[in-house]
Parts: structure tokens; C-alpha cells; sequence
């Protein structure tokens, strides 16, 4: 993969976001994130095929047939097979899994592989019924006003009485710190301008409270509402070659697991992230390569305990104790495995279909030293960088096992 | 009769006012909330709104669609449970709009008065004329066998005397909301001697459901808010007069100045003229010459609003809620131009504003700006600090700031010596709730 690019992620917390003023659409992000990409290769006609991974453009829009929007991007790109995929907030992943395969079976040498969403054209109480669409609709009179926050907060629950609820907060504490801190370094971040001095005063500030919001989690626990699109190209070696571009500024695909689980049923475990764990096991098992072997991760924090109970499916923490492997400041940027190094999806942003892509956007900079300010070590012994992306509450997963050049 | 039962049909007279639509939207709610209960499923409850005004009702209408998708929208958690039974409502936006539905539906907008016969409570919000509102309460008293009881909202004509002149011995009170009434939390109950207390038990519970905070005023022309701003607003004026006089400037660049002083060095959020102009140059005028009346040691009488109101310069707001000009010209919310009475035409403040403002003198480096003090939890000490500085200073400025803030202090301690409030903590609600002053008027700030 090579040639990566995210626009801003637009919404609260960009100092240039007015909910009252109107804001860019599909059409922007779509031009801004395909012609990022496409700037750093020259021609557009050198792109065999675009696949695009988008949530609810059909609802937040109005809009369906996004492959056409394709060749808005740039005319060059008419004419091309392109491709919408969607599968919640796994989108993106799935986006890329389109261009893997499709690399894979030589009918193509070079995807352009986009993510986009575009939010902000609902209040945050209508946009929960449309992200609710992620999960299965027979269950969404009786879920929550706020569904996947409630969703996620019933994990949450869960967890709190599995580990108690103060050690369970203080690692989701350290997630929210650890997010703000990392996305102050990327200019494109949605925290990009956060300032606030003492986060731990802050969170600890804000108690649940499920009158007003849902019972077990807060605002800060969540990710954020956001406008974004990225891009990224996976090519064969050919792919390449034709393009010019260096080895030294790709980054290898070495494995993926893609794995789904019942959307009909419920987790059988609230504190178990099960599809998760197949998705990144056989994507490790893929690339034949150990957790120990990995040097960074982008993991789906939609909320803050995701991101806990993810340390633990991968085996990073031991069951119930990844609360603590996280308090313990194991995931920060200079911890013993980096996760989330440009703020993740509640320091970053989440722009629900675009997500998946721009964590892959975001490996490739680490792993080939692209990441500016918010570049990690990623030493030789452990050159392998991992995404998890993650679509409705742990239903379509996808991860992808990255080795740099 | 329960509190629900007395619910069950109300009427609001001047509801596509200011205050009467507020109150209106308010009381639609609550309204709406009982019957939504299951054990109230059937019963019929209905709010008239009664206005002169067909076009007023027309827009009253959209003003509550709009605020009750609002209120809607920051409930939803707490709907989705009322509306659990309804298999048809699955999303926050089926939920929203049914419940914009029913709340609408409890709503009969009409112009004529008859509607009101069959209420058991009504809300009186008509304009401030004592005449007017004890003959729209007498008619109404006259045909309703309901025994109703009526809530006021006058912001300063004393209740006993609509008691006494409309013939609602016991059951009238004064339920005085701060503008605009969906968001302010004050309100000012006022009864008389013979208010009987069911009716004031149900305005208290009334006002809790509401989450308004209730200060009892006592039953004197103005209560504590007019009671306060008025002579707060005279002297402004008087000062603006003296500084005019005394360093030969036009009245019109003494009112910048004071409107200047009593924002940025009392750190109010907004200036005394300001304050005027949005409240209404007419409005303060009348207020004014209801409360003179019934005061012996003062006269509270403005020649600056009689002339003003001559030359038609009236401040207000627009329905929009855009200010009109007045003392001031506005745009955009910001202040421009400033009224010249002799000349009779707005100058603009860039003409003029450098030669005051060095007037007043720098302020000192400890100023700080009411927006941000609000919620600062070292308000007091960095409140404590700037005006100390103000105290040593001998600015223009600060000198006039700390004199104003002195008077404030002294109006509101006579409003407790008068009787208008039972203690200097309902004062201080009143203009920090009310008027949303950062620190009340009684402190120990400029002694």
C-alpha cells in the first residue's frame, strides 16, 4: 500500500466546525481524499480499479451509487470499474479487502481504496437512529435513545462488574488521555486543537449518567461525530513499478483476517470482543507473524472500553486485565505497544465508513516514516504495524497485518 | 382538584406575546408530560392559546413546533419510555415527531376571550396596563364557573389591586417569568394577603416542574427585578446626565461611556443602556409610571425616556428576537451608533469611541470579561481583586464604576428595608438568575 491521504476530520473540536454554518459534502470529501492520493502518483489513469467504502451516505446524504462519484474525482477515473462497499463501520475495512483481493487475483495492479463518510448534516440524537442501522433492526425500539453508545455501555456495565468499576474507568481514562495526547500531534485530527490542560481533571469531571445520556459511559468515552474521507492505493509489485513509486514508501501487506459473526444475536460474552479476536488472530496467523512481532496498532476505539477490551482479545492483557495493561500507560506512544498513534477514532475522529481506510493510512505513515509529529520508533525487531477495523458492536471485522519497507 | 386535574384545561391570554408564548410552550409540555402518563390515557387536556392577534397566533404556532422539536430532542431517552407501548415508533425520529404531535394537539389557538370560561388556572401575559388586564380577569371571572384561579405575569402592577378590582379574592397570584421564559429559570411568586395557600402550593409545584427557581417578592409596584433595574437604569440615565454637564460632552458620548462602564467595569453582561433597549424604552417608561404611584421618598421618573419616547426612539425586539434600535443602534447584536436627542439621528461610534474611551481611562490588567467569569470557580477572589483595582484607581471610569456599583448596592438594600424582599439573598438571586449578573448587587465588593 502506498500513497495515502486523510482529510480533516470535521465536526466538534475543529476550531473551523459551526454546526449553523453549512459545511462541504460528499462531493468535497470524495475530491479532497481521491485527489490527495491521486497528486502523489501524477495520473489518475494509472488507477485500475476504485473501490469505496461508505455507512449511510443513503440516509446522512440522501445519497446511493457512490461508485459513480468515482469519476468526480477526476475524468480519468470514468470509465473504470468502480465499487461501493458497506458493512457499518467496518466499511473502510472492507473497502480495503476489496482492493486486496482484488490485487490478489490480478485483475487489478493498482486500487484506489477510499473510506468516506459525512455526518454532520444530522443532529447527534437523529444520527443515532441512522448508526443504529449497524446493528439489527428487529432490536432497535426496545434499545437505547443513544443505541450503539447504549450498546457499548452495557459492555461497559458488564466489565465495571467483572474488574469493579474504578479500575475499569481508570484504563478507560488513560484511553481517552492517551487519545487526546496523540491527536494533538496530527494536524487532520478532530482533537488537532484540543488545549485542555489537565485531561484526568476533565474526565474525571464528567460522571455517567443515564438520565441524560446512557448509564455507563460518558461523552468522553465515545467517538467523535465527523465529516472525513481517506485514500490509500494497494498495488501489486507491478502496480508499483508502473507507478514509480519507492518500496521504501509502501508498506507490505502481509496477512488479513475477515470474519463476521450472527448480526441477529447477542454477544455471548458483554466483555468479550470475539470477532475481533478471530479477525486478529487469523490475520497474524496469516502473515505468520506473533503479537510480540507487531509494532504498533490501530484498533477501533468507537468507545473507550472497545479499546480496553480489545488489549485483551489480542492477547496483549490477560482476561479482565486490560484495564490495567492500559492504565498502566502499556498503549501510549511510548508504551510497550503503541495503539491509536494519531488520537483513534475518539481522538482522531470517526468518520464511520472512512474509518477503516484512514487506520491503514495511518500505519503506512508510521510504518515508512511519514507520520510528521506524530511519528513513533518502530524499531527492526518488531516491524510489523496491525489495523482492526470493527463494523456494528463487533459484528464485521476486518484486520489487515502491515510490514514496513 | 389534583395538580393534574387543575391542568386538565388552562388558558393563556396574550399567548403570541413574548412572555405569553413562552409561558404557553412551557405549560404545553407539562401538559403534554401528564397526559402521556398511563393512568391519564383518555382524559381530554386542553391549553387555549388566546390572543387579539391571528397573525400572532399563526406565528406562535411555528415558534412551538421549532421549541418543542427542542425539548423534544434533549428528552428522547426519557420518551422512549413514555412511548414504549407504541409498536409503530421505533426511531429517536418517530418518538420526536409524535411527541411534537401531542403536545400541539393539547393547543387551540383562538381570539376570543369565551374560551377562557371553561379553564380552571389562566395566564395572564397581556401588555403591562393595569386597566386592561383587571377587565380581561373581571369578564372572564364572570362567566367561569370553574372557580378558576389566575396566575399574572405583571412584572409591576401590585396583585392586590387586580384582586381587589377584578373581585378574585384569594385566587389570584403573581407569577412574574424573565424574558424569554423558556430559558430563564427565575420567576418571582407574589402573593397577596388573601392568596389562599392551595393555590400557592400549586404554583410551587408548578414552578419545580417547570425547574424554575421561585424568589418571593413581596406584593410592592416593580417587585425585586423592576424593583432593582429601574432605579439601576435612573441611575444610569442621571449619571450619564451629570458627566455630560460636567466635562461639557454631548449626552449622547456620556451614555456610551456608562453603558461602557457598567458592562466591562461591572462586568455585567451587558451595558445599562444595553439593557434599556432590549427591555424596551417603552416598556421601562411604563413600568416606571406604574411603580411612581406608590413611592413617596423618590421620584422614579425619567425626562431622557419621555423625550426619547417623543422622538419614537423605542428600542425592544423584533419577533425574530433582533434587537431594534434605541439608545443604541445594533448590528448584528453589536452596538454601532449612538442616539444624538438634539440632533435626532444616530452617530456612529467609531466617530467618537477612541476620544471616550481614553476618557475612561485603561482598564486595569485584573479586568475581567463576564463570559468568562461566569463559571469560574475563583470568581469572588478575581471579582475582588479587579475591583479593588478600581477602588485605587482615580480613573474616570472607576470612579464612576465603583460609585454605580455602591448604588447598587444601596437599591438593594432598601428593597429589603421597604419590604419588597424579605432578605438581600432574593435580591441577589433575582439579578444573578434573572438578569444573569455575575455577582448580586449587595456585596462587599466596593465598600
Amino acid at each position: 500500500m502506498a500513497a495515502g491521504f486523510n482529510t480533516v476530520s470535521m465536526g466538534t473540536g475543529r476550531k473551523e466546525f459551526n454546526p449553523k454554518k453549512a459545511r462541504p459534502g460528499l462531493e468535497y470529501y470524495f475530491k479532497e481524499a481521491g485527489q490527495g492520493t491521486i497528486k502523489q502518483i501524477g495520473d489518475a489513469d494509472k488507477i485500475d480499479e476504485i473501490s469505496i467504502g461508505n455507512f449511510m451516505a443513503a440516509r446522512f446524504n440522501k445519497q446511493a451509487n457512490l461508485p459513480g462519484f468515482a469519476a468526480y474525482i477526476d475524468d480519468k477515473l470514468q470509465w473504470k470499474p468502480s465499487i461501493s462497499v458497506e458493512g457499518a463501520c467496518g466499511s473502510g475495512g472492507l473497502s480495503l479487502m476489496y482492493g486486496i483481493r482484488s490485487v490478489l487475483a490480478e485483475t487489478a495492479d493498482v486500487v484506489l481504496s477510499m473510506g468516506i463518510e459525512v455526518q454532520n448534516t444530522v443532529k447527534a440524537i437523529y444520527g443515532a437512529d441512522i448508526l443504529a442501522g449497524a446493528g439489527w433492526y428487529q432490536k432497535r425500539k426496545n434499545g437505547h435513545a443513544y443505541f450503539f453508545p447504549g450498546q457499548f455501555s452495557d459492555r461497559a456495565g458488564a466489565y465495571y462488574e467483572k474488574v469493579g468499576m474504578d479500575k475499569a474507568r481508570a484504563g478507560m481514562k488513560q484511553w481517552f488521555i492517551n487519545a487526546m495526547e496523540n491527536a494533538r500531534l496530527d494536524p487532520t485530527a478532530q482533537e488537532f486543537h484540543n488545549k485542555v490542560p489537565d485531561l484526568s481533571a476533565l474526565y474525571d469531571k464528567f460522571r455517567p449518567n443515564g438520565a441524560a445520556f446512557v448509564d455507563n459511559l460518558t461523552v468522553l468515552d465515545c467517538s467523535k461525530v465527523s465529516d472525513g474521507a481517506s485514500s490509500i492505493l494497494i498495488c501489486s509489485e507491478e502496480g508499483l513499478e508502473k507507478l514509480g513509486i519507492d518500496k521504501k514508501d509502501a508498506v507490505e501487506v502481509v496477512g488479513f483476517g475477515h470474519v463476521v459473526r450472527n448480526i441477529t444475536n447477542d454477544p455471548e460474552d458483554l466483555t468479550e470482543l470475539k470477532t475481533i479476536k478471530k479477525a486478529a488472530h487469523k490475520a497474524m496467523e496469516n502473515a505468520g507473524v506473533s503479537i510480540n512481532d507487531i509494532g504498533t496498532i490501530e484498533t477501533h476505539d468507537c468507545f473507550s472500553i472497545a479499546g480496553i477490551l480489545a488489549t485483551e482479545a489480542l492477547g496483549l492483557a490477560p482476561d479482565g486485565g486490560g484495564a490495567d495493561y492500559v492504565a498502566a500507560g502499556n498503549t501510549a506512544r511510548d508504551g510497550a505497544m503503541p495503539m491509536n498513534t494519531t488520537g483513534g477514532l475518539i481522538g482522531w475522529g470517526h468518520p464511520t465508513g472512512g474509518t477503516g481506510v484512514h487506520q491503514a493510512v495511518t500505519i503506512w505513515q508510521q510504518l515508512t516514516g511519514k507520520a510528521g509529529d506524530a511519528q513513533i520508533n518502530i524499531s527492526d525487531d518488531r516491524p510489523y504495524g496491525m489495523t482492526i477495523n470493527m463494523g456494528g458492536d463487533d459484528v464485521t471485522v476486518v484486520s489487515i497485518v502491515y510490514k514496513k519497507p | 382538584m389534583t395538580y393534574e386535574d387543575r391542568l386538565q384545561n388552562v388558558s393563556v391570554l396574550g399567548a403570541a406575546g413574548k412572555m405569553g408564548s413562552g409561558i404557553l410552550l412551557l405549560t404545553a409540555v407539562e401538559m403534554a408530560d401528564i397526559s402521556l402518563k398511563p393512568e391519564n390515557k383518555g382524559k381530554s387536556f386542553v391549553l387555549n392559546a388566546i390572543d387579539v392577534s391571528p397573525e400572532g397566533l399563526s406565528g406562535l404556532m411555528k415558534y412551538l413546533r421549532a421549541q418543542i422539536r427542542k425539548v423534544a430532542e434533549k428528552k428522547t431517552v426519557l420518551l422512549r419510555k413514555l412511548y414504549a407501548d407504541r409498536d409503530d415508533l421505533i426511531e429517536n425520529y418517530d418518538i420526536i415527531d409524535e411527541y411534537i404531535f401531542d403536545v400541539m394537539n393539547i393547543v387551540r389557538p383562538v381570539t376570543t376571550m369565551a374560551a377562557a370560561y371553561q379553564s380552571t388556572l389562566v395566564f395572564e401575559a397581556v401588555s403591562e396596563n393595569r386597566d386592561l388586564k383587571v377587565k380581561l380577569l373581571s369578564d372572564i371571572d364572570n362567566n367561569n364557573e370553574k372557580g378558576a384561579w389566575y396566575f399574572t405575569n405583571t412584572s409591576s402592577v401590585p396583585i392586590n389591586l387586580i384582586e381587589k378590582e377584578a373581585k378574585l379574592e384569594g385566587r389570584i397570584l403573581g407569577f412574574h417569568f424573565y424574558n424569554p421564559p423558556a430559558v430563564q429559570r427565575l420567576v418571582e411568586l407574589i402573593v397577596t394577603e388573601k392568596t389562599m395557600d392551595e393555590v400557592e402550593n400549586f404554583a410551587k409545584d408548578y414552578a419545580k416542574n417547570l425547574k424554575k427557581i421561585i424568589v418571593p417578592s413581596n406584593d410592592f409596584a416593580g417587585f425585586i427585578g423592576n424593583g432593582h433595574f429601574m432605579r439601576d437604569a435612573l441611575h444610569g440615565i442621571s449619571e450619564a446626565k451629570a458627566l455630560a454637564e460636567e466635562k461639557n460632552i454631548p449626552l449622547y458620548k456620556a451614555i456610551y461611556i456608562i453603558n461602557k462602564i457598567t458592562q466591562d467595569y461591572l462586568v455585567r453582561p451587558m451595558g445599562i443602556f444595553q439593557l434599556i433597549d432590549y427591555v424596551g424604552i417603552d416598556v421601562v417608561q411604563f413600568i416606571l409610571n406604574v411603580m411612581n404611584p406608590f413611592v413617596s421618598d423618590e421620584d422614579l421618573h425619567s425626562d431622557v425616556l419621555d423625550k426619547l419616547m417623543l422622538q419614537g426612539v423605542k428600542g425592544g425586539q423584533l419577533s425574530s428576537g433582533a434587537q431594534k434600535d434605541g439608545f443604541m443602534k445594533y448590528k448584528s447584536g453589536r452596538i454601532v451608533a449612538v442616539w444624538d436627542m438634539h440632533k435626532q439621528t444616530y452617530v456612529e461610534t467609531e466617530k467618537f469611541q477612541d476620544e471616550c474611551n481614553e476618557m475612561m481611562g485603561e482598564l486595569p490588567s485584573s479586568a475581567v470579561a463576564w463570559k468568562s467569569i461566569l463559571r469560574n470557580k475563583k470568581k469572588d477572589d478575581l471579582l475582588a481583586a479587579f475591583f479593588n483595582d478600581l477602588k485605587s484607581s482615580s480613573d474616570l471610569g472607576s470612579s464612576i464604576a465603583v460609585k454605580y456599583g455602591r448604588r447598587s448596592k444601596a437599591i438593594g438594600e432598601k428593597l429589603v428595608t421597604d419590604n419588597v424582599a424579605n432578605e438581600t439573598d432574593h435580591v441577589n438571586t433575582v439579578m444573578l438568575t434573572g438578569f444573569f449578573h455575575a455577582y448580586g448587587p449587595v456585596n462587599n465588593f466596593f465598600d
